[in-house]
């Protein structure tokens, strides 16, 4: 009943904080956004390579470590302290989940140990509703159960979508919708970069003109594997939104302590600190919904409808956390706050962005509405 | 990360909550979901009565040592206990000031005279007590006390002046008091920790009416009131240490039974939604489920509070830290939900069990965010203990 993280997991947590801060700083995040690609090809190698983070929740089978949520969720949070830019959130956070919880015995066989090893990238959509979703899209030809089929459609945000190795796409077909995975330069994709302000994430537009695809789902699995994957992809997303909102609270604090104003530090004015203390409050509360969602996800015994109500309890506050921290970090920077040299714009975009995927807030709330009528409280 | 109750674990709280299905009945089935902040002036003497019940079976102080008189439960059990106890609607307990304050502070800083002399009387469910720290001009700024003390030549100490705020002043037999005993000191030197009886002619308790209509706290007016010669707790002047030595760690145990109640009420918020058609309203939705969250976040920041340290006492730790201010908030907030919720009907003084522990929880969690530390005194603890921002002015020495 207790929440503690072992040593293991301080060990993993504390080699992200410090890989993170040497990689990923404000000038190297301010690089990563100027060039093409978004990231840093090293970064992601040595992410791969050196410090094992894509094998890190992949099952043994497939060349995984086999650890758990807890770990990536501890990554995460790093991660998103300080806008890790690569491919690590669409390809480990998501594709990797989305595979291991509906693909087939096959499909999980040939992209897991590919993911584990850093070996391949994957582009995603980061959608708040999958099966609805997967409308936007669709699986032409008579046999969309067999391996090779056609997608025509277009989707509308793809992440990395212009730098992946392969995008990972849903759609509808003749029995409901499928997994299904598109080589970037298969013929009749055709993908759009987004000009989007928040540059430490890409996202394209991707336009699928009778592409050949390979359906990668195994139906049978989807009932019970989609709810759990999409509960886990909140929860990915929300310690990444913590991480984001610490930062803001750190870059804060450390700025009010130096900023002189009639003769003193601005983080002695009551205005101030009051407004600091409640972006920590937010902060924490936002840390033990993801702690303890995490602790869910690690134990077989939660079901599947719990562990996606803290998830998605998890996202929800985090939606606001992430936001209201990013823009007090801006106001209470003053004007500094308000140029693009400052690092507070940069969390704030990601913020708004951030909003947008796995489901809006009101989305999210009435989700948990519905939820909480149902089970009671 | 660990969620696994051992079947030890289990076991127990199926004793709990067996136990309490057998005894919480006959006169006591009156008391369910009673008594708690904003109802504790409801049956007062069967509620002392249902204590003696609880010490019976052996439920009373079940945290304390063994050796003075507990049930020398370990943490997870405590929760438990504290867990089933609200679960199954226990009454709010007339022995909380004793068993939570006064008790663990004799233990910590009591003689064994003292020990011996009060502490059973806890246990059993006998003497009942009161806190008597905060004055008018010491609220906030607790360690402004202005109450004096001074010894007499028999060695009696004679206390002067006035407390407020005092929970249940009334139906208590026993108050300490945080006194002046050194003239001229300031802040918090020269206090001392005295323990009164209140049925004495130098004690007068006057009820204060609160804005919800009710009157649980006090006035207590000393006036020439005596403590005897050994009912003083640590040395003269030594009092402020006393009165802050209580561990944090008692407060992460009982939470967890103070969030049963609160899911308690929100499960009547939504029982109340649901019988009047707002639970049709997308907006109410929406506000329930944010409630929801919060109850969540409780829950999860509690056993954060009951993991095994990274190395900082319990009360430097973040989560321990913004506790105070979030449940506070959280709970005034559906104050305000439940009347929504309730909409015209709730500005009718109700009886229905639905309804009146609604009505009450609206008004009694506006007290919620100013005692125990104002909403603006945790903001600065906040940001001075978990942030390192600079302090506010502080207490003389």
């Amino acid at each position: 009943m207790r929440l503690a993280l072992t040593d293991d997991q301080l060990m993993i947590r504390d080699a992200a904080e410090r890989f993170l801060g040497d990689v990923s700083d404000s000038a190297a995040v301010r690089r990563a956004m100027a060039g093409e690609l978004g990231y840093e090809p090293m970064v992601w190698r040595r992410i791969a390579e050196e410090l094992g983070w894509c094998a890190l929740a992949i099952d043994e089978r497939y060349g995984g470590l086999g650890l758990g949520p807890v770990e990536l969720v501890l990554i995460q949070e790093q991660a998103g302290r300080r806008l890790l830019c690569a491919p690590f959130f669409s390809t480990v956070c998501v594709a990797a989940t989305l595979i291991d919880a509906i693909g087939t015995d096959a499909a999980r066989a040939q992209w897991l140990p590919r993911i584990a090893a850093g070996a391949c990238t994957l582009g995603v959509p980061l959608y708040g509703a999958f099966d609805a979703a997967a409308s936007e899209v669709r699986a032409l030809g008579a046999h969309v159960d067999g391996a090779r089929v056609r997608l025509d459609g277009m989707v509308a945000q793809v992440a990395d979508g212009a730098s992946a190795d392969v995008l990972l796409l849903l759609a509808k077909t003749e029995g409901g919708f499928g997994l299904f995975a598109v080589e970037r330069g298969a013929p009749g994709v055709e993908i759009a970069a987004l000009p989007t302000f928040d540059r430490t994430r890409r996202f394209a537009r991707v336009h699928c003109d009778g592409v050949p695809a390979r359906r990668i789902d195994d139906a049978a699995r989807i009932a019970k594997g989609l709810p759990r994957a999409a509960a886990l992809l909140r929860l990915y997303l929300a310690a990444e939104q913590l991480g984001c909102a610490q930062q803001c609270l750190d870059l804060t604090v450390a700025y009010t302590a130096q900023r002189r104003q009639f003769g003193r530090p601005i983080a002695a004015f009551q205005a101030v600190k009051h407004r600091c203390a409640q972006m920590m409050v937010k902060i924490e509360a936002l840390r033990s919904a993801v702690y303890g969602a995490a602790a869910a996800a690690a134990d077989a015994r939660v079901p599947t409808r719990a562990l996606a109500m803290d998830c998605t309890m998890a996202r929800l506050i985090a939606v606001d956390a992430a936001f209201y921290c990013a823009q007090e970090a801006i106001q209470l920077h003053g004007g500094v706050g308000f140029t693009w040299e400052y690092d507070p714009q940069l969390y704030f975009k990601r913020a708004l962005a951030a909003a947008n995927w796995f489901g809006r807030a009101e989305h999210l709330a009435a989700e948990l509405a519905d939820a909480v009528f149902e089970e009671g409280v | 990360m660990n969620l696994d109750p051992t079947p030890a674990d289990e076991a127990f709280r199926a004793e709990v909550a067996q136990w309490l299905r057998t005894h919480l009945v006959g006169e006591f089935a009156a008391l369910k979901f009673r008594g708690g902040p904003g109802d504790e002036e409801y049956e007062p003497a069967l509620r002392k009565r249902w204590e003696q019940e609880l010490a019976a079976g052996g439920w009373t102080c079940v945290g304390w040592p063994r050796e003075f008189g507990g049930r020398g439960l370990s943490i997870e059990q405590q929760v438990i206990f504290h867990e089933e106890y609200a679960r199954a609607g226990g009454p709010g307990r007339m022995g909380h000031i004793g068993e939570g304050l006064i008790g663990p502070t004799l233990i910590q800083f009591g003689t064994p005279a003292q020990q011996r002399r009060f502490l059973p009387e806890i246990v059993a469910g006998r003497e009942f007590w009161a806190q008597g720290y905060s004055e008018p001009g010491a609220g906030s700024d607790l360690a402004n006390v202005q109450t004096r003390c001074w010894q007499q030549a028999d060695g009696s100490w004679c206390v002067q002046g006035q407390k407020i705020w005092t929970s249940l002043a009334h139906e208590s037999d026993w108050i300490f008091v945080l006194a002046r005993s050194e003239p001229g000191s300031k802040g918090n030197k020269g206090l001392s920790f005295l323990l009164l009886p209140l049925d004495q002619p130098g004690i007068e308790i006057r009820p204060i009416r609160q804005l919800g209509g009710g009157a649980e706290f006090n006035e207590v007016y000393f006036d020439g009131a005596l403590a005897q010669a050994d009912h003083i707790v640590g040395a003269p002047g030594e009092g402020w240490k006393v009165a802050m030595g209580l561990l944090d760690v008692e407060r992460g145990v009982s939470t967890l039974g103070q969030q049963m109640r609160f899911a308690h009420e929100l499960a009547l918020i939504i029982e109340a939604a649901r019988r009047n058609g707002r639970a049709r309203d997308p907006a109410i939705r929406a506000r329930i489920a944010h409630a929801w969250c919060g109850l969540r976040v409780m829950r999860y920041n509690a056993l954060r509070m009951l993991a095994p340290s990274d190395g900082n006492p319990l009360g430097l730790r973040r989560e321990a830290l913004i506790y105070k201010y979030y449940w506070s908030n959280w709970h005034r907030d559906l104050g305000e939900l439940a009347m929504d919720v309730l909409g015209a009907e709730g500005s009718v003084i109700s009886d229905d069990p639905a309804v009146r522990p609604l009505q009450q929880m609206a008004f009694f969690s506006r007290a919620d965010t100013i005692y125990a530390g104002t909403n603006e005194i945790q903001l600065n603890l906040i940001a001075e203990r978990g942030l390192g921002m600079p302090r506010e002015p502080r207490p003389a020495g």
